[in-house]
C-alpha cells in the first residue's frame, strides 16, 4: 500500500482523483480481520472490534483519535451497547493501523453539497465518495465524523458478537438459540447465566447468524446517556498514556530543528559546539529528498530532552530561503490580488442575481464590509513528537512507530515509504492518546522526522519531541483570509441581496502536496467556501465565492477548518445588515431560517436561554451568530460588558441540534471546548511572519484562554434532526461572531479584525 | 544530584542546571509531570516542592531545596487525593495532557484555603492553560474538593 498511496489517488475536500472507478464489489468486499494473529493465549476476536480471553476480559477496539473529544467512551459505548456490558466491564484499546477501520463518514462530509440536502445527485456523490473511504482504507478522526461513521459498523459489530455468543451457548446447552438471550456480560438460558468469557472461543470461530437486529432505541441502556469517560482514571493520575511518555529499552532522545523559513534549505550547519554538551550523542542532517516540503534541517540525538534541547541551540546553522512572501503585509497584498484574478475564482452558489440588484440600487443603501484573520497554530497542549525503533530483524527492516496520529494508516503507509521499507506491514504504529490534536495531528511530518533520526541511531528506539518553539514555528497553519461582503436589505426588512467572497490559499492543494506530492488534487477546494455557500438562509440573490491565492506557506485542518473564518464573515456581516435596518438580529434569522425548522429551533432556544431581548445593564452587550457546520445546527449568544473600555466574556449559551446524540455530556463537553478554542483566537492569537520566519514562538507571544477569561458556558441539545452531526468541531465557527457582535452591542464598534484584540482590550 | 520525591529518595546523575522537569522524565522515569512549554508559561509541569507549586520546566535540579511531589505521589495507596476524585467526579481531562499539572494547582490551592471564591482559583490557576477549555469544570471540582475535605 507504501507506494500506491502516495502516488496513485486521494480525495480531497471535493477532489478525487485517480481511479475510482471501482465496482461494489470491491465496496462491499470485508476487510480482513486485522486483530487475526494478535491476539493473546486464551482470547479470542470476533470482528475487528471486539475481543474476549476466556477469563472474562472484554476488550472494544477504538480505531480513533482520542485527543479529548470522549471516543474511547462514545464509542466503546456503540459495541457494548449491543454487546450487552457496561462500560466499566471492558477495557479499550486503538487497535493496529488497519484498512478495516476506515471511516467513510468523513468523506462523505467532504462531498460539495450541504449534507441536509438530500437531493438524488447529492446522495449519489455522497454514496461515491462513502465509498471512496472504503477502497482507500482511510483510517482518520476528522470532520468531527468518528461516531457518524461509528454509528452503524460498532453497533453491529456488537451485535454480531452477542448474537454468536447466544448461538455458541443455545449449541453448548442443546437448546434453539431462540431459548438464549444475555445480561450483562452473561448468556442467559433459563436460570443458567454463562459468562461470555466460557463462551468465547466456541463463538469466536461460528459465524454470526444470518438476521441478526440492533437493538431498538427503546432498549438502549447505554446509548443517550452520559458515560463515565473511560479514560478518566487515566488522567487525573498522570498515567504515561501520551506519545511522549513512551519508554523502551536503550531508548535515545533527539529533537529537531527544521528551517524556521518554511520548506527552505539547510545550507550548512556547525555541530562542533553542540556535540560537546553532555549527554549529547550526535547530530545529524534530517533534509528530506528534493520533492519533499518539509526543508532542510537537522536532529540533536542525546541521551535525554533537555540536552537534545541544548544542543540543537549550540547548532550553529546557515538556513536558506523560502519561496513565499517574507511578511505579513506581503502575504496580504497576495490575497488581496486574487479577489482580481478571474482564474483562480470559484462561484460555490448563486441563487437570483446579485449583480443586477447592486447595479440598480441606490449607493447609500449597499453595506460594504472586508474582514481579516491571520494564520493561526493550532498549539496543542502536548508539542508534536514520535518515537521510532527502525531495526533489522531476520534480515528485513522493521519500523515500530509510536505516536499520537489521527492518520494510522496514512502514517504508516508513508513511513514505509520514508524508512525505506517495500511491505507497510512491517511498520507497526502504535496510536498513542494525544495531548490535543485539532486537525495537527493527521500530518505526517513528525513522524518522517523521526524515521529520519532513528536512522542514525544504530537500531535502537528514539524518541524525537520538538520544543514549542519548533511546534509553534513549524505548524501546518490555518490560513490567512481576507472576506469581501456586500449587501442590501429589501423592504421586507429582511436581507435581499448578499454577495460573500474570501481569498485565501488552498488547505487541501497544501495537504496534499506535502503528503502526496505526485498527485493532483481535482476541482475546487471546498474548505475555501464551505461555511459561505452552504448555509441554510433563503436569501433571494445570493451569491458566494472563493478566489484560491497561491502561497505556499504550509496549512492545514484546523479546527473547523474554513467555517472558522468563513463563519465570522457570513454571521457579523448579517449583523452589520440588520442594524443598517435597524431589524432584530435573532428575528431577522429566524425569517431566513424559516424552510428549515431544525435552524429556527436553535436560534429560537438559545434566545429563549439567554434572555435575548432584556438588558444585563449599562456596559453590557449580547451578541448572536447562527451556524450550520459538519452536520450540527448551532446557535449561540455571548454577552460581554466592557469596563472603561475593557471587555470582559460574561457568558455563553450554545443551542445545538446535532441529531442522535451518542452522550450527552461529552458532547456538551465538545462545544464548550470548541467555543473557547475559537474565543482563544479572538482573544489574541496571530501567527505573522518577517523575514520568511514565524515571529512567534510560545505562550508568551501565541497565548489562549485561561480560567481567569472564561465565561460562563451553558449548552443545550436539542434533537429534531435525524442525521448524526458532528461534535468536536461545530461550537467553533458561531464562537468569533457572537463575540464581535456582543462587542458592537456593548460598544457599538465594529471589529473586522482578528485577532479582535487588535482594536478592543480585553480583561486579562 | 540527591531528590526525595513523593517520599523516595533518588539518586540523580545529572547536571545542577538541568531542569526539575527533564530529570523527572527521562531520567528518573516519573512521567506525570508533563511538558508543555518550557518557559513556565502553561503549568503542564507543576509539581509541589514542600507542598508550594512551582513549574518543573524551570527549576533546575541544583535549585530544588526540599521534597517533590508529584500527581504519582498524591494518592494514599488506594485511595486517591480528594482532589483527583472531585476531577472524576466532575468528569474533568479531556485530552487529560494539562492535568497533572492544573491536579497540582489546585492541590496546593487548597492547602493554602480551604474554601477559595472564584477569585482565588482564578488567581491560583491562571498560570496553568488548557487547551481543551475544561475550565468549567476544573472550577466545579475544586469547589468540590474544598466541600469533601470540610465534610471529612
Ligand atoms: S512546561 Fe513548564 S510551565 Fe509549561
Ligand atoms: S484537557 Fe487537553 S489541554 Fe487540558
Amino acid at each position: 500500500m507504501g507506494k500506491i498511496l502516495r502516488r496513485t489517488f486521494l480525495i480531497g475536500g471535493a477532489a478525487i482523483v485517480g481511479g475510482v472507478a471501482f465496482g461494489a464489489y470491491y465496496v462491499t468486499r470485508p476487510y480482513d480481520n486485522p486483530l487475526e494473529g494478535r491476539t493473546a493465549e486464551g482470547e479470542s476476536t470476533f470482528n475487528p472490534f471486539v475481543k474476549i480471553t476466556n477469563d472474562n476480559t472484554i476488550t472494544i477496539i477504538v480505531p480513533r483519535a482520542e485527543m479529548g473529544q470522549g471516543v474511547t467512551t462514545s464509542l466503546a459505548a456503540l459495541v457494548a451497547e449491543e454487546l450487552d456490558v457496561t462500560l466499566d466491564a471492558i477495557q479499550v484499546e486503538h487497535g493496529p493501523a488497519s484498512a478495516a477501520y476506515y471511516n467513510s463518514a468523513m468523506l462523505e462530509e467532504g462531498a460539495p453539497f450541504p449534507p441536509y440536502e438530500h437531493g438524488l445527485i447529492a446522495e449519489t456523490v455522497r454514496d461515491v465518495m462513502g465509498g471512496v473511504g472504503k477502497v482507500l482504507g482511510l483510517q482518520v478522526t476528522g470532520g468531527s465524523s468518528a461516531t457518524k461513521d461509528a454509528w452503524m459498523k460498532m453497533r453491529e459489530a456488537g451485535c454480531a458478537a452477542r448474537e454468536t455468543l447466544k448461538a455458541a451457548a443455545a449449541e453448548r446447552e442443546g437448546v434453539s438459540a431462540s431459548q438464549a438471550s444475555t445480561d450483562n456480560g452473561h448468556v442467559v438460558i433459563g436460570d443458567k447465566r454463562i459468562p461470555y468469557g466460557e463462551l468465547a472461543e466456541a463463538a469466536a470461530a461460528m459465524s454470526p447468524p444470518s438476521g441478526m437486529e440492533l437493538k431498538s432505541e427503546s432498549e438502549w441502556s447505554l446509548i443517550g446517556k452520559s458515560q463515565p469517560r473511560t479514560d478518566v482514571l487515566a488522567k487525573s493520575t498522570g498515567a504515561p498514556i501520551f506519545a511522549s511518555d513512551v519508554r523502551q529499552p536503550d531508548m535515545l532522545f533527539a529533537t529537531v530543528r527544521m528551517n524556521p523559513r518554511l520548506g527552505g534549505p539547510m545550507n550548512s550547519f556547525d555541530a562542533s559546539e553542540a556535540e560537546k554538551i553532555a549527554g549529547v550523542v550526535k547530530v545529524v542532517d534530517i533534509t528530506g529528498e528534493a520533492d519533499e516540503l518539509f526543508g532542510g534541517g537537522f536532529a540533536v540525538i542525546a541521551t535525554n530532552s533537555w540536552a537534545a534541547f541544548r544542543g540543537a541551540d549550540a547548532v550553529k546553522v546557515d538556513w536558506g530561503r523560502a519561496n513565499y512572501p517574507e511578511t505579513s503585509d506581503e502575504l496580504f497584498q497576495t490575497l488581496e490580488a486574487a479577489f482580481d484574478n478571474a482564474d483562480t475564482a470559484h462561484v460555490a452558489r448563486e441563487d437570483g442575481d446579485t449583480d443586477l440588484v447592486f447595479a440598480d440600487a441606490p449607493r447609500d443603501q449597499i453595506v460594504e464590509a472586508e474582514y481579516r484573520v491571520p494564520h493561526l497554530a493550532h498549539a496543542t497542549m502536548e508539542p508534536m513528537n514520535a518515537t521510532a525503533h527502525l531495526r533489522e530483524v531476520d534480515g528485513r527492516m522493521k519500523l515500530d512507530l509510536w505516536t499520537g496520529t489521527q492518520a494510522p494508516t496514512i502514517t504508516q503507509s508513508d513511513s514505509a515509504w520514508a524508512a525505506g521499507i517495500e511491505d507497510a506491514s512491517d511498520v507497526e504504529i502504535h496510536t498513542t492518546y494525544m495531548g490535543g490534536g485539532f486537525g495537527r495531528r493527521g500530518e505526517v511530518d513528525v513522524t518522517r522526522h523521526a524515521i529520519r533520526v532513528a536512522k542514525h541511531t544504530d537500531g535502537k528506539p528514539v524518541q524525537v519531541i520538538w520544543s514549542r518553539e519548533e511546534d509553534m514555528s513549524h505548524d501546518t497553519y490555518r490560513p490567512a483570509s481576507i472576506g469581501r461582503m456586500r449587501g442590501i436589505m429589501g423592504d421586507d426588512g429582511l436581507p435581499r441581496a448578499v454577495e460573500i467572497s474570501a481569498a485565501s490559499p488552498s488547505i487541501i492543494g497544501s495537504v496534499m502536496a506535502r503528503t502526496f506530492p505526485s498527485l493532483n488534487p481535482a476541482g475546487p477546494d471546498n474548505t475555501m467556501f464551505q461555511g459561505l455557500h452552504d448555509q441554510a438562509y433563503a436569501i433571494e440573490n445570493y451569491k458566494a465565492s472563493a478566489h484560491q491565492a497561491d502561497i505556499s506557506i504550509p496549512i492545514g485542518f484546523w479546527r473547523s477548518v474554513g467555517h472558522s473564518y468563513n463563519a465570522w464573515y457570513f454571521e457579523s456581516f448579517l449583523d452589520e445588515l440588520a442594524v443598517s435596518a435597524g431589524k432584530d438580529p435573532v428575528e431577522m434569522r429566524i425569517a431566513m431560517l424559516k424552510e428549515h425548522p431544525q435552524a429556527v429551533a436553535v436560534v429560537e432556544k438559545v434566545a429563549e436561554m439567554s434572555n435575548w431581548g432584556t438588558s444585563s445593564g449599562a456596559g453590557t452587550g449580547k451578541g448572536i451568530a447562527y451556524h450550520w457546520s459538519f452536520g450540527a445546527w448551532v446557535a449561540m449568544v455571548i454577552e460581554v460588558s466592557s469596563n472603561s473600555d475593557v471587555i470582559s466574556i460574561d457568558n455563553v449559551w450554545a443551542a445545538c441540534d446535532l441529531g442522535t446524540v451518542v452522550d450527552p455530556r461529552i458532547v456538551k463537553a465538545q462545544i464548550q471546548s470548541g467555543a473557547v478554542y475559537g474565543l482563544s483566537a479572538a482573544l489574541g492569537q496571530e501567527i505573522t511572519f518577517r523575514d520568511g520566519m514565524v515571529e512567534q514562538s510560545n505562550f508568551h507571544d501565541y497565548d489562549a484562554m485561561r480560567i481567569n477569561q472564561c465565561p460562563t458556558i451553558t449548552v443545550e441539545l436539542i434533537k429534531n434532526t435525524e442525521h448524526m452531526g458532528g461534535a468536536g468541531e461545530p461550537g467553533t465557527p458561531p464562537a468569533i461572531p457572537a463575540l464581535a457582535n456582543a462587542i458592537f452591542a456593548a460598544t457599538g464598534k465594529r471589529v473586522r479584525t482578528m485577532p479582535l484584540s487588535k482594536e478592543v482590550e480585553f480583561a486579562a | 544530584m540527591q531528590l526525595t520525591v513523593n517520599g523516595n529518595s533518588l539518586d540523580i546523575d545529572a547536571e545542577p542546571d538541568m531542569p526539575l522537569l527533564w530529570a523527572l522524565r527521562d531520567i528518573a522515569n516519573i512521567r506525570g509531570p508533563k511538558f508543555g512549554c518550557g518557559i513556565a508559561m502553561c503549568g503542564a509541569c507543576t509539581v509541589l516542592v514542600n507542598g508550594q507549586p512551582r513549574r518543573s520546566c524551570s527549576l533546575p535540579i541544583g535549585d530544588v531545596d526540599g521534597e517533590v511531589t508529584t500527581v504519582e505521589g498524591l494518592a494514599d495507596g488506594d485511595t486517591l487525593h480528594a482532589v483527583q476524585q472531585a476531577w472524576i467526579a466532575e468528569q474533568v481531562p479531556q485530552c487529560g495532557y494539562c492535568q497533572s499539572g492544573q491536579i497540582m494547582s489546585a492541590v496546593a490551592l487548597l492547602e493554602e484555603v480551604d474554601n477559595p471564591s472564584d477569585e482565588d482559583i482564578d488567581n491560583a490557576m491562571a498560570g496553568n492553560l488548557c487547551r481543551c477549555g475544561t475550565y468549567t469544570q476544573i472550577r466545579a471540582a475544586i469547589k468540590r474538593a474544598a466541600g469533601s475535605k470540610a465534610g471529612a
